[in-house]
């Protein structure tokens, strides 16, 4: 606050200072701070000119905030009144920082905007904006979890194509094992990795948390299917129980063959044109996720824009979501970085159309389901995750283990209960 | 009159030292005293991020997140994998530090300085970033000591897989890191040995082992007891090496106290519950050091 003020009577001794003559329109002199979290700051950099030529009086100024240190940064930024006037946020934290009402509701804005459209986004990434009714973000790309596979192994195992459902990926990868003399693994889930096990949960249809975010719902039967078939993969021996941390380098040991089907995300497109041989590339490609019974759901990642609460120049900031917003910007954006557009008419664009490899995430946007949104979300995956890798250790049953997954969701939800009964009792 | 002067002079005395201690006194107060009685304030409420939100979702709960601690598994568990490091670590990096400090000192070594540069070495490197390459040397399937283990005929090991060698393998990398440190304070010790201590014992014809224990070893003692006490208390707040090597796994297996501390006041900024964690590590720490002190002591008197 002190520092805010200093700086006012900084500014103010300046504009006395500069001759009269030198007065600029009203506009002038606006300067948005941008934060983005890793790459994208860089790659946004190449978009901004044309915003500032679009509108002179706007000045946007980016800064780069590493991802391990982002949601550090974004909390510490907040509690000391520092955030910028518009903001990077990963979709999964949105209900945690609208929760500490850091963020300006954007729904009146959408419904007057005639760029940003509600029915042109993925619906999944639109859902993960809205917490209790208000939009706090605006979807700015996409990111899921899907198959990685290599096309010429599965085919010397005898399939012509990815699995389409649980039961069918399971037979071919018992068939992969088979066939190379367990030389092979059929895929890689690091079991320190929550992505691949809350990908197959949310593909049963059933909320990981009753009760309005109150409590864990980890012992519904459609969790337990789905652990007991995680868990039964690596019981077969088709999923090597290691860390990522074991795994050490996965591309080296994707063109190995090390194992048929990775379990990932849209930056590995990139990563594997870039890693593996030019004479491996037709050897490798993507398939919608296999589901219970038919192609399955996915998680729905990816980044927002948002604006703080606090930002002072909110119409600015909103024309620089506008501008990032616009399809032909996302198009451009997909070129530059590989961040696939939130937006259904950006992906009519024939880069996007064009690429094969793209072709089972556009299918896969259109089945992403959100995850809960409740601020402790990041720590009850994390738990779960934990829980889980213990089961696959063969230290706890599904039973036990699903038990204890609700009673550590019940503790890390306890001041969630105390909070919204409060809440409650105020409203009533 | 002359009474009165010592007095008036002896005060003078006080207040001018006192003067000279303020800004040390100032700096403590404001840096130390002032953050750490905040902290206890803050272990007995539950700060987290809806009081951050809106402070009247802040509740002062006494003593419960103490109480919910000592009820976790959880930090049971890091307080025993914390322990398990100070109780094999410990005791392992001082002999190396003793044993090398020896080895440097003795008259046959050659080329002194560069073996003292090299073991003292680890020391002044980076944690993060020779973690990161202990990770690759100890990768289960492309590492190196795997690749010797296997040559010598003892089979692959999972050190970063198995939770039983997680531990062993971050004890090995701290006692790799931290005694060259230890090593030179205790070089510093041996040369003050006086040499014709040793010579007197020579011409009694005692032999090395008992010139050791008999002449090196109670010289050394108060250098040893310090440098326990530094080692144990730095080997308490086993953190960097979890972080980077093995990020607190497999199966949790080597989350420490302060590894703990850090994922509930920075990763859910459960700020209540974290400086919970660090007061109850405070107290262990403080009994461990306490325990040594007297245990050295009364070494220290014998001798």
């Amino acid at each position: 606050m002190k520092f805010a003020r200093l700086i006012g009577i900084v500014a103010l001794a300046v504009l006395v200072a500069l001759p009269a003559g030198c007065a600029a329109p009203a506009q002038q002199g606006i300067t948005l701070e941008f934060w983005t979290i890793g790459p994208e700051g860089e790659a946004v950099a190449q978009l901004l000119p044309a915003f500032e030529q679009a509108n002179p009086g706007i000045r946007v100024r980016v800064q780069r905030i590493p991802q391990t240190a982002a949601h550090e940064k974004l909390l510490t930024a907040y509690a000391g009144d520092s955030l910028p006037d518009v903001v990077q946020i990963g979709n999964t934290w949105i209900a945690e920082f609208a929760a500490l009402h850091a963020l300006e509701p954007l729904q009146a804005r959408v419904a007057h905007s005639g760029v940003v459209r509600a029915d042109d986004y993925f619906a999944s990434a639109w859902a993960t904006n809205r917490v209790d009714g208000a939009l706090y973000g605006i979807p700015w790309y996409i990111d899921t979890r899907l198959l990685f596979y290599r096309v010429d192994l599965l085919r010397e195992a005898g399939f012509a194509a990815p699995p389409r459902d649980w039961a069918e990926w399971q037979q071919q990868m018992d068939a992969i094992r088979a066939k190379s003399g367990d030389k092979r693994w059929g895929a890689l889930l690091p079991t320190n990795e929550y992505d691949q096990l809350l990908a197959l949960a949310l593909q049963q249809h059933v909320s990981l948390l009753r009760d309005g975010g109150r409590y864990g719902n980890f012992q519904s039967a459609g969790f337990k299917r789905t652990l007991s078939f995680y868990v039964g993969l690596f019981k077969r021996g088709d999923v090597p129980p290691w860390t990522n941390v074991q795994a050490g380098n996965p591309w080296q040991a994707f063109g190995r063959g090390d194992f048929v089907f990775y379990f990932s995300g849209p930056w590995n497109i990139g990563e594997f044109r870039k890693r593996l041989p030019a004479s491996q590339q037709d050897d490798w490609s993507t398939a919608q996720l296999p589901g219970p019974g038919g192609p399955g759901d996915s998680v729905t990642y990816g980044s927002s824009l948002a604006i703080p609460r606090t930002s002072r120049h909110q119409d600015a900031a909103w024309q620089l979501v506008e501008y990032l917003s616009r399809p032909d910007v996302q198009v451009r954006f997909y070129e530059l970085l590989g961040d696939l557009p939130a937006r259904r008419s950006a992906w009519q664009d024939s880069t996007l159309q064009g690429d094969p490899k793209l072709r089972a995430f556009h299918a896969q946007l259109e089945h992403m389901r959100p995850t809960p949104p409740v601020p402790e979300w990041e720590q009850i995956v994390n738990m779960m995750q934990q829980v889980a890798a213990r089961a696959v250790a063969g230290q706890l049953s599904i039973d036990q283990a699903t038990a204890q997954m609700d009673a550590e969701a019940a503790t890390i939800l306890a001041k969630r209960r105390w909070v919204l009964d409060r809440q409650h009792g105020h409203a009533q | 009159m002359c009474l009165g002067g010592t007095v008036r002079n002896a005060m003078n005395r006080a207040s001018s030292a006192w003067l000279f201690l303020t800004p040390a006194l100032l700096v403590l107060g404001v840096f130390f005293l002032l953050p750490v009685l905040a902290g206890l304030g803050l272990s007995l409420t539950d700060y987290d991020l809806y009081a951050l939100a809106d402070i009247r979702n802040l509740r002062f709960v006494g003593l419960a997140n103490y109480w919910e601690l000592l009820h976790r598994p959880l930090f049971w568990d890091a307080l025993g994998h914390t322990l398990y490091f100070v109780i094999v670590g410990v005791p392992l990096s001082m002999l190396a530090s003793l044993g090398t400090a020896l080895l440097l000192n003795s008259q046959a070594a050659k080329l002194k300085p560069l073996f003292r540069t090299a073991l003292f070495a680890p020391v002044v490197t980076t944690v993060v970033a020779v973690a990161v390459i202990w990770r690759y040397l100890f990768n289960p399937q492309s590492g190196v000591v795997n690749f010797v283990l296997t040559h010598l005929g003892i089979g692959p090991i999972d050190w970063l897989g198995d939770p039983h060698w997680a531990m062993p393998m971050i004890i090995l990398f701290a006692v790799w890191k931290n005694f060259g440190y230890n090593m030179i304070i205790l070089l510093a010790g041996l040369h003050a040995i006086p040499a014709d201590l040793y010579e007197a014992a020579r011409i009694d014809g005692a032999s090395k082992w008992r010139q050791f224990r008999h002449i090196t070893l109670p010289a050394l003692a108060p250098i040893l007891l310090m440098v326990g006490i530094l080692t144990v208390s730095g080997y308490f707040q086993l953190f960097a090496e979890p972080y980077v090597i093995t990020e607190g796994g497999p199966l949790q297996s080597t989350v420490s106290v302060l590894y703990l501390m850090y994922n509930e006041g920075f990763k859910w900024w459960n700020m209540g519950t974290a400086s919970a964690v660090a007061f109850l590590l405070f107290l262990v720490m403080f009994a461990a050091t306490a325990l040594l002190w007297r245990f050295g002591g009364g070494r220290g008197e014998a001798a």
